[in-house]
């Protein structure tokens, strides 16, 4: 374990803080310039350099349930779906539009400040990891999947469908008109000019997501030392031993999802912002899938490691878009697969093939990364090694009857261990 | 609520439920095996409704009857998603067997990935027709109409659920995949090799997958590279309803969840007084889901075992 956040980012410079200023210092103006050194090939690819950091967020928040506590969640999305539903709601004319009552006290629409929607974003967004990690935590890794899968897609069918008969949502046409985010009475969404130099739009949101992307990770590096932080760990690596060592693993997983839900709410509120619209097509399982890909590729529990998998497996696709046409055009002569179905392939591929080959992810943990994965699972063994096999009552009972019990005696095929 | 509706209900119900069954078998055998969510078995029944789909197309001018163009592609289909299922086992589920258990979920995620993106590339993401191989003019029973396409469903479901049985319960592979499931090691002590009988677990659960999608694209009279993930879903949700690892759970599971959807479905707008309509048919499995995983994990026909910490 480092001592501080800047040594669990770059271990080699634990000894050296010298060097570790000077580093920390180059990427803070590296970091700093480069929407004005992308930005010179045009204002799209800061939009992407936005979308990434976005994307680090929610890595970051996910790995938090998936990394720290080792619970796998296919359902996060839905609570980047609920900030951002969040935001929009509460700044866009859609409501006034739809709710007479509303109409009447606030004539222009809703706009209310940041500053009371992305803490409220964040607290309902929590409060929905709450509300589905209270029944399903106690299950085991795999069924937790699925719920949580299940809650993401009810999520998505409600927003989808709840423009009838009251219009909450808008249904799949979504809403439009979302205010840009507004702090200090400078607006996010228009080109603003700064001691003589001019922002553009895209520019100030890279700032912000920058300064947010940031504060993220302090806070991550800073949970994972801490003694919440030592609990999940404890909890991913053996349930009951972590229980044994007095802590309250519900309340304690709670906390992760809980926390994870609201670093997703925030983010949603960012994304619902920068867009100026949001629909359900943007919180598909898929979305879910990719954010999970991006911890479990970059390496599950490792900060550090969870940034390159979002900036990777969100950039990757990106470049392909620019470059996969081309290149088949002057290798086939035409187009023979769609940028957007090579970046599925290579987003499958890539989880298959990480799992096979470095099961900790492409940058893993020093100290957890051979262990990281087996969180949820370490408690199935429950007869031990060796121990004898529970007699099972159904052994009589028609077809595979004893596998529920055997689940529970031994997971492992053909001995070999 | 009217007779011969809810009669009607019940008869959907009970034809959706009978593929749900015959999908949740598939999930079930392995999961009974391994402990492993094969998420890719979804996929599979894509692929033999693409596979059905296609040498449909293939022989539509060629004169034959729609019941042999029909068995036809139930014979393509069925080998090449045997194929496609073994392949998958070797390649990503294999070398993972001793691994955490999130791994080979991962894998498995990719792995329906890739197969729905290849899947994508191959046939186009256009939905591709499914004509009408069988009469269409339905049969009457007590008020309520089957469709001769949901009597052949009912009937070859329940054919291959009774067949699966008897392998299971009555052959030496079955008594393997038995004995396997109930204690890997000792069963591989007996001289059982366990290589093969999950070969042969896949194997069965994607000649029933292939079968169920190619009734599936039949009964809508449409195939697509997404069409599997939601019946597979529901077929995880049916296995897990029923007691996951258990045959009978499965058919049970499958047979009501078809049934709940169906009524809650044809139901819920009386209900909720018109607020919720009939589009929200797809969350009711994921909410039999949540509910049995919290209240009886072990499912209906499952033993209760201390599987939480």
């Amino acid at each position: 374990m480092a001592a501080s956040p800047n040594a669990s980012l770059f271990p080699s410079f634990k000894d050296r803080p010298i060097a570790a200023f000077a580093a920390t210092a180059a990427i803070a103006i590296v970091l700093a310039v480069l929407p004005f050194v992308v930005g010179t090939q045009g204002n799209a690819w800061v939009r992407i350099l936005d979308f990434a950091l976005l994307y680090v967020m929610l890595a970051l928040g996910l790995n938090i349930v998936v990394g720290y506590a080792g619970l796998l969640d296919l359902g996060y999305v839905a609570f980047y779906a609920v900030g951002a539903y969040m935001y929009a709601l509460l700044a866009s004319p859609h409501l006034a539009e739809n709710f007479e009552f509303i109409q009447q006290t606030f004539p222009d629409g809703l706009h209310n400040s940041i500053w009371l929607i992305v803490p409220l974003g964040a607290a309902i967004a929590a409060t929905f990891g709450v509300l589905l990690g209270a029944p399903t935590l106690r299950l085991r890794g795999d069924y937790l999947a699925i719920v949580t899968l299940g809650f993401g897609e009810i999520v998505r069918i409600f927003l989808n469908n709840l423009n009838s008969p009251v219009n909450l949502t808008n249904g799949p046409q979504g809403i439009s008109n979302i205010d840009p985010i507004t702090i200090g009475g400078v607006s996010f969404g228009k080109t603003q000019t700064f001691f003589g130099v001019e922002v553009p739009s895209v520019y100030m949101y890279y700032y912000l997501f920058l300064v947010l992307a940031i504060a993220i990770i302090v806070l991550t590096i800073r949970l994972q030392d801490s003694r919440l932080g030592r609990a999940w760990m404890a909890i991913r690596e053996d349930e009951i031993a972590a229980k044994a060592m007095g802590i309250n693993t519900r309340n304690v997983k709670l906390l992760a999802f809980a926390m994870g839900a609201s670093f997703g709410g925030v983010a949603g509120a960012m994304f619902a912002s920068f867009q100026g619209f949001v629909s359900p097509e943007s919180f598909t399982l898929m979305e879910s899938i990719v954010i999970v890909s991006m911890v479990v590729l970059g390496g599950m529990g490792h900060v550090p490691g969870v940034i390159l998998g979002a900036i990777l497996l969100y950039a990757i696709p990106e470049v392909l878009r620019f470059v996969a046409k081309p290149a088949q055009e002057a290798i086939f002569g035409h187009e023979v697969v769609a940028p957007e179905a090579l970046r599925m392939l290579l987003f499958g591929l890539a989880m298959v093939i990480i799992m096979l080959y470095r099961p900790g992810g492409l940058w893993p943990a020093r100290e957890h990364g051979r262990t990281v994965i087996g969180g949820a699972g370490a408690n199935d063994d429950q007869g031990g090694p060796g121990g004898p096999a529970p007699t099972s009552p159904s052994a009589d009972a028609s077809a595979l009857g004893g596998a529920v019990a055997a689940a529970a005696s031994d997971a492992k095929i053909g001995g070999a261990r | 609520m009217e007779l011969d509706i809810l009669l009607q209900q019940i008869l959907n119900g009970l034809v959706l439920g009978s593929v749900y069954a015959l999908v949740a078998l598939g999930y079930t055998m392995v999961y009974g095996i391994l402990q492993l969510i094969n998420f890719a078995h979804g996929d599979v029944l894509m692929v033999g409704a693409m596979v059905g789909v296609s040498v449909v197309g293939a022989l539509g001018g060629s004169g034959l009857p729609g019941p042999a163009i029909l068995l036809v592609a139930l014979a393509c289909a069925i080998p090449s998603c045997v194929l496609l299922s073994l392949f998958v086992e070797r390649v990503a589920y294999r070398p993972l067997r001793n691994a955490p258990r999130l791994a080979p979920l991962i894998t498995a995620i990719g792995v329906s990935i890739v197969i729905q993106t290849v899947a994508m590339i191959v046939w186009k993401p256009n939905p591709i027709v499914f004509p009408d191989l069988l009469p269409t003019t339905p049969i009457e029973i007590g008020g309520a109409l089957l469709a001769p396409k949901q009597l052949l469903i009912l009937v070859v479901s329940a054919t291959m659920m009774v067949g699966l049985m008897l392998l299971v319960n009555r052959t030496k592979l079955g008594r393997a995949m038995r004995a396997t499931a109930e204690n890997p090691r000792i069963a591989g002590l007996m001289g059982v090799n366990a290589n093969q009988v999950i070969a042969a677990t896949f194997a069965i659960g994607a000649a029933l997958a292939a079968v169920a999608g190619v009734l599936v694209a039949m009964n809508y009279n449409i195939a697509q590279f997404s069409m599997g993930f939601i019946p597979g879903l529901k077929a995880f949700t049916a296995a897990v309803l029923g007691g996951i690892g258990n045959l009978g759970g499965a058919v049970l599971g499958g047979l009501l969840l078809g049934i709940i959807e169906s009524l809650a479905a044809g139901y819920i707008g009386d209900i909720t007084g018109g607020f919720l309509g009939s589009h929200y048919q797809d969350i009711f499995a994921f909410i039999v889901l949540i509910v049995v995983l919290v209240f009886r994990p072990s499912g209906i026909m499952g033993e209760r075992v201390a599987d939480r910490a």
